[in-house]
């Protein structure tokens, strides 16, 4: 693939120090409109490498380009028009009102001080549309509860009016229909030529919805590649260390990941090396 | 916008109606003032009257308007740095007082004031410098071990303030032991705070101080709102949060400074005035700046009063008078937001 095609590139980036990096030699891409999952246990770097994606990290070695430059080479503004980030948390401190807090969306196309024109207006009542949130413009976003606020920051990331959006994780704290609504959402708005990338810790969504998985072991890339490719038993049970049950699901046609006891897990080992024995497929 | 739902957000007329409404109530809070005192004046003979032998006007402008002024400016420019540390504490319960940063500011001061003396020009910079240099480096200190792994710790930050500022005080006492020609001042005056004054000029450079920081902060209004979602969230809606945090560090250390140098430590104003400020208009900083300027300079001003009229001829320091409102405001506000903001 040439590059210029991609809406973000990471060529070989590492990060933290030599002796106990956070992430080695990481490469990848997300290409124009594309949802891209970054899955991998807990610690893999998985953050870390959205940060470095928005170019709030630096990498140590490597770099990150966006369409086709170097993430250093934007303005912290620029970069603001282009991404839009959604944390996996926001605490928020004071009662600022939805619409003020969709407001600060407008931030990096505004300069000093002044007040929000018509136009940032309209962005910014799109967005809330967008995320069904528009009947919460007047409440504080501290009376809101996890699902409202999770659109809210979406919003506030929409009203940003970028190419690109980075989620770490956006429906950590949401129930399975709140976190459902989430990745339609996300998906309407891949379709409307947003290119995404999202920290998941859920694979079963992975699978779902993402284009391309990069699969992470330690500050490492495992596997990258379609779901079928990446969410193999092999591969999840070498990178997250317990053995997994990997079914396709008749009904979505995407891949289904689920968790095994132990009691399962040891019942599978036993049939598995009366079967070829001795068993080298679960060592790393 | 039509179908907006009003007052959602800052707009120009919002911006300019709260800050007309309480620039009045701050000239009726300094007319009001003014009458205030152990002796009675006339405000109409004080203005109309003759110039000859007129004692209520060598009263108003000798010795009330001054005083007056003075705590106008120095209570704005204790909520400006109060306001602004709120942000970049991203918690209400920031004070430069409660952080140490006036204490730093009065060790400074004192410092500076056994080695230049005091009554010339040099020595008034000179004293201006060391509050300055005081102030900017408590707040270093209480930034530093209030922050774990490069994150604001809540109750290690206020802990931290609450050291230096006890820390800064015994090195106040212990300077005025030293230095005999200090008890001049009187180490009420650094302790408690007094707003006591005849001088124009002391006035005059006040106004500057408070006019130039609250300009300078004014610029970073919106990126203070961006601010208190955190550091990362900022840096990703466009804001240079070193840049923002540096200037916000200077220009409140600047106005404290400024104000310990003329007034002594008077605490808690720039802990009550945001907060209350914020009930009344909202959390926006590019108008809860300059309102918490207004109120702090209304509520110091008040709090002035109270301490120059209430218990007759006896003038207590204002600083008691604040820290009696502020004593018991600090354990509303921990009880009721000790449990949020920063994580």
């Amino acid at each position: 693939m040439v590059s210029s095609d991609a809406a973000l590139a990471v060529r070989g980036v590492s990060f933290g120090y030599a002796a106990q990096p956070v992430l080695r030699d990481v490469s990848c891409r997300v290409g124009r409109g594309e949802f891209v999952g970054i899955i991998g246990p807990n610690g893999s770097g998985k953050s870390t490498l959205l940060k470095l994606m928005s170019g709030y990290l630096s990498p140590r070695a490597g770099e990150v380009l966006v369409d086709g430059q170097p993430v250093a080479r934007y303005s912290r503004a620029e970069l603001g028009r282009m991404i839009g980030v959604v944390p996996q948390e926001t605490v928020v401190s004071f009662p600022f009102t939805v619409m003020e807090m969709v407001l600060f969306g407008r931030t990096p196309h505004l300069r000093g001080f002044g007040f929000e024109g018509p136009a940032d207006l309209a962005a910014a009542r799109r967005a809330l549309e967008r995320t069904d949130a528009l009947d919460l413009a007047g409440r504080a976003i501290t009376t809101l509860s996890g699902g409202e606020r999770q659109r809210v920051i979406l919003a506030r990331a929409l009203a940003q009016e970028p190419r690109m959006l980075l989620l770490d994780e956006p429906a950590a704290f949401l129930d399975i229909r709140h976190a459902v609504e989430m990745y339609d959402l996300l998906r309407d708005l891949q379709a409307e030529g947003l290119s995404i990338v999202s920290v998941l810790h859920d694979l079963n969504i992975a699978a779902l919805y993402c284009d391309q998985l990069v699969l992470l072991d330690q500050g490492a890339v495992a596997h990258t590649g379609s779901a079928t490719q990446v969410l193999t038993y092999a591969n999840l049970t070498a990178v997250y260390g317990t053995e997994v049950y990997v079914a396709l699901n008749d009904i979505t046609g995407a891949l289904n990941v689920l968790p095994l006891s132990r009691a399962h897990r040891e019942r599978l080992r036993a049939e598995f090396s009366e079967k070829t024995n001795p068993a080298t497929e679960k060592s790393r | 916008m039509p179908g907006a739902v009003p007052d959602t957000f800052l707009t120009r007329t919002r911006f300019v109606r709260v800050l007309v409404i309480l620039s009045l109530l701050l000239a009726a809070a300094i007319i009001g003032s003014a009458l205030v005192g152990s002796e009675p004046i006339s405000l109409r003979h004080a203005v109309f009257g003759g110039a000859a032998d007129n004692l209520d006007r060598l009263i108003l402008l000798r010795i009330r308007l001054p005083r007056v002024l003075l705590a106008v400016l120095v209570g704005g420019a204790l909520a400006a740095a109060g306001t602004t540390l709120q942000a970049l504490l991203r918690n209400p319960l920031a004070d430069p007082h409660m952080l140490g940063v006036s204490g730093g500011a009065g060790v400074g001061a004192a410092v500076m004031l056994m080695l230049a003396g005091s009554g010339t020009v040099a020595s008034v910079l000179a004293v201006l410098a060391g509050a300055f240099a005081g102030a900017l480096l408590a707040m270093a200190v209480v930034y530093r071990l209030g922050s774990v792994h490069g994150r604001l710790q809540p109750y290690m930050f206020l802990l931290a303030g609450v050291v230096t500022n006890a820390f800064a005080g015994a090195l106040i006492m212990t300077l005025n032991a030293v230095a005999d020609f200090f008890q001049a001042q009187g180490i009420l005056f650094w302790l408690l705070g007094t707003l006591q004054t005849e001088s124009y000029g002391l006035v005059a450079a006040s106004a500057v101080y408070l006019l130039v920081g609250v300009l300078w902060l004014m610029r970073h209004t919106r990126a203070f709102n961006v601010l208190t979602l955190g550091e990362e969230g900022a840096s990703q809606l466009g804001i240079d949060v070193s840049r923002t945090r540096r200037s916000a560090f200077v220009v409140s250390s600047l106005l404290v400074g400024a104000s310990v140098s003329v007034s002594g430590m008077i605490g808690f104003v720039g802990l009550i005035v945001p907060h209350v400020t914020r009930l009344l208009i909202g959390p926006d900083y590019r108008l809860l700046l300059p309102a918490a300027v207004l109120t702090g300079a209304i509520f110091l001003l008040l709090a002035d009063t109270v301490a120059r009229g209430a218990f007759g001829d006896t003038e207590i320091p204002v600083g008691v008078v604040t820290a009696l409102c502020g004593g018991p405001f600090f354990i509303y506000l921990l009880r009721r937001e000790g449990g949020r903001g920063v994580e």
